[in-house]
């Protein structure tokens, strides 16, 4: 089977062709770096994406903190990563790369903070 | 105090601007932003993909921006907060910059060089003109990013987008994961005006429809935003008739295009470019007025912030030669868009300031496949790049040699999108 896809590794965003072969291996061509045939072969098996989103900050200068995944999570757990993360208040200061959750929804991937805000 | 360097805006641009010109040598160069923390847009732009060119990892936009920060840090260079530049104006040797702030009130502060980094703002619905009411619910997708990315505002539960440009798509994902529903991304264009990794991550991975050539026809509700109609175009962009359908939703987010921040630009006399809406730029990106450097969004709307940073370096370079008095101004080869090709960045190259290559950056004016863009002195073919998709929400970038380009004593290097041969 021959598949298109775009790289999203990166934004230069290369046009891929994957195909499996009767060996069951993948062969991927189109891509200008080593990250993306292996974003294209997880594509294929296990989709997954790094969430980028906020939680609750007090006693900062703004009410919301950015954090996202340390590492990208499967696509189908987004919406349940979403809930535990929304649950999670935080004081101020936090430093670029504090964890803010320890292994989210058990997947051994925490959530941390991307940027640092002082306490005010 | 007379300053060497003034940068203008502290976002991305000027903080890799400012970091350039202190290392080449400027000593005392100030930073003036009107926000209440440096990094400008990149504040509110949470998602993850920035900086995979240049610190080779992939950043969210806060967390390049506090790279740039620390830099600057680093180097002890002062930078003023909650300070609006009002107007500049060439004195001579030195330039005068009216600045207003809170705690200092009206100053005027003078520098040997000033670097332009003011960045660029979203148009608005007003200035596209969509029939109807003008209910509450209707935002620029800027605003409704910055609402819940910093401040925690959700703007509304039902969502349509209007255009399709990345902080559109940016936002159909983020509204969504915040637990809205995004009924459709409407682009006016047969194609998207946004990256496809963000088509991809943003509207495919949720199910959002993605209705290409369509429009809005109307907005409805007179206080609270209650629905829109959507409608689809010809290929002379002309509704038509009876292909309307009402959607009803609670917030409309514009996504339209971004217009470069340019008015004290124009005030100071700066000659303009009306392709980019931007100054008309040299390789090191000096402007029409001796002294004065201009990079990032203001000059052209970057999609990739890492093409901001590599741009700001070069007037930072340039501004930092100005002072010592290193720059030339002979002006060796003006820039041209030739067929495909809607604005070239720079316009103007002087050859003595060169070191091993120059950049232009350009945008084609429609989607390309399998085609080239060639770059001609005269009729003579210097170099070709090739791309499998030329798309214009993606800028180009085009290297060329110093040693290609110095086969030419001068002239005006053209740039054409044309058959692979
Ligand atoms: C709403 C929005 C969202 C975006 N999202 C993305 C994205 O997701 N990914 C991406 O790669 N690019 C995005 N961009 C493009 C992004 O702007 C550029 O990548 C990059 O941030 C441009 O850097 P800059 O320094 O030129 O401009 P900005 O980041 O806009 O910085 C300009 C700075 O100048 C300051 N300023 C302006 N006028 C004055 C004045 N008169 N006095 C004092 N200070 C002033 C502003 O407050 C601001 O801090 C977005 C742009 C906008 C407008
Ligand atoms: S293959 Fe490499 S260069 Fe191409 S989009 Fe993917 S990560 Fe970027």
């Amino acid at each position: 089977m021959k598949k298109e896809m775009t790289c999203i590794v990166c934004p230069i965003g290369c046009q891929m062709t994957i195909e499996e072969k009767a060996d069951g291996t993948y062969e991927v061509t189109g891509n200008t770096c080593k990250r993306g045939p292996k974003y294209a072969i997880n594509e294929m098996t296990n989709p997954t994406r790094v969430i980028p989103t906020t939680v609750v900050i007090k006693n900062a200068m703004l009410p919301r903190l950015p954090v996202k995944t340390a590492e990208p999570i499967p696509k189908g757990q987004i919406f349940d990563a979403m809930a535990v993360i929304n649950q999670v208040v935080v004081e101020a200061p936090i430093k670029t790369g504090d964890v803010v959750i320890k292994d989210l929804l058990g997947l051994g991937i925490d959530v941390v903070a991307t940027r640092t805000m002082d306490k005010c | 105090m007379i300053y060497d360097v003034v940068i203008l805006g502290g976002g991305p641009a000027g903080l890799a601007a400012a970091v350039e010109a202190k290392n080449g040598g400027a000593e005392n160069v100030l930073i003036l932003e009107r926000d209440r923390e440096l990094g400008g847009i990149l504040n509110q732009c949470i998602h993850n993909g920035f900086g995979l060119h240049t610190f080779n990892e992939e950043l969210t936009g806060p967390e390049y921006a506090e790279r740039y920060i620390q830099k600057v840090k680093d180097l002890n260079i002062p930078y003023m907060l909650d300070t609006m530049v009002l107007d500049m104006h060439d004195n001579g040797d030195l330039k005068a910059i009216h600045v207003i702030n809170e705690e200092n009130g009206y100053m005027i502060i003078e520098a040997k060089a000033v670097i332009l980094t003011m960045g660029c703002r979203e148009r608005t619905s007003g200035a596209i003109g969509i029939p109807g009411y003008r209910p509450s619910g209707v935002f620029t997708a800027g605003t409704a990013q910055r609402f819940i990315n910093m401040e925690g505002f959700m703007p509304g539960k039902e969502v349509v987008i209007l255009g399709s440009g990345d902080i559109g798509l940016i936002m159909a994902r983020r509204m969504t994961l915040e637990g809205a529903h995004v009924q459709a991304v409407c682009e006016l264009m047969p194609y998207s005006n946004g990256l496809v990794r963000n088509i991809v991550q943003c509207l495919d991975d949720y199910d959002i429809p993605l209705k290409l050539s369509h429009t809005i026809t109307f907005i409805h509700g007179k206080d609270r935003l209650e629905g829109v109609t959507v409608a689809k175009v010809d290929e002379k962009l002309k509704v038509i008739p009876g292909t309307e359908e009402y959607i009803p939703c609670d917030t409309l987010l514009l996504s339209v295009g971004l217009i470069p921040e340019n008015e004290i630009t124009r005030n100071a006399g700066v000659v303009m470019d009306n392709r980019t809406n931007g100054a008309i730029v040299g390789e090191l990106r000096q402007t029409s007025m001796p002294g004065v450097f201009a990079c990032g969004n203001v000059v052209h709307v970057h999609d990739l912030v890492d093409f901001v940073s590599e741009e700001a370096v070069l007037a930072g370079k340039g501004a930092a030669k100005f002072i010592k008095g290193e720059l030339d101004n002979e002006i060796t080869f003006t820039t041209t868009n030739g067929d495909g090709i809607g604005y070239v960045v720079p316009q103007q190259v002087a050859m003595k300031n060169v070191e091993d290559k120059v950049t232009f950056y350009m945008r084609v004016r429609q989607v390309f496949k399998d085609k080239v863009v060639n770059a001609y002195i005269g009729d003579q073919l210097i170099a070709t790049k090739k791309e499998k998709k030329l798309l214009p929400a993606e800028m180009v970038n085009f290297k060329i040699a110093k040693d290609i380009l110095a086969q030419y004593p001068a002239g005006e290097i053209r740039f054409v999108v044309e058959e692979a041969k």
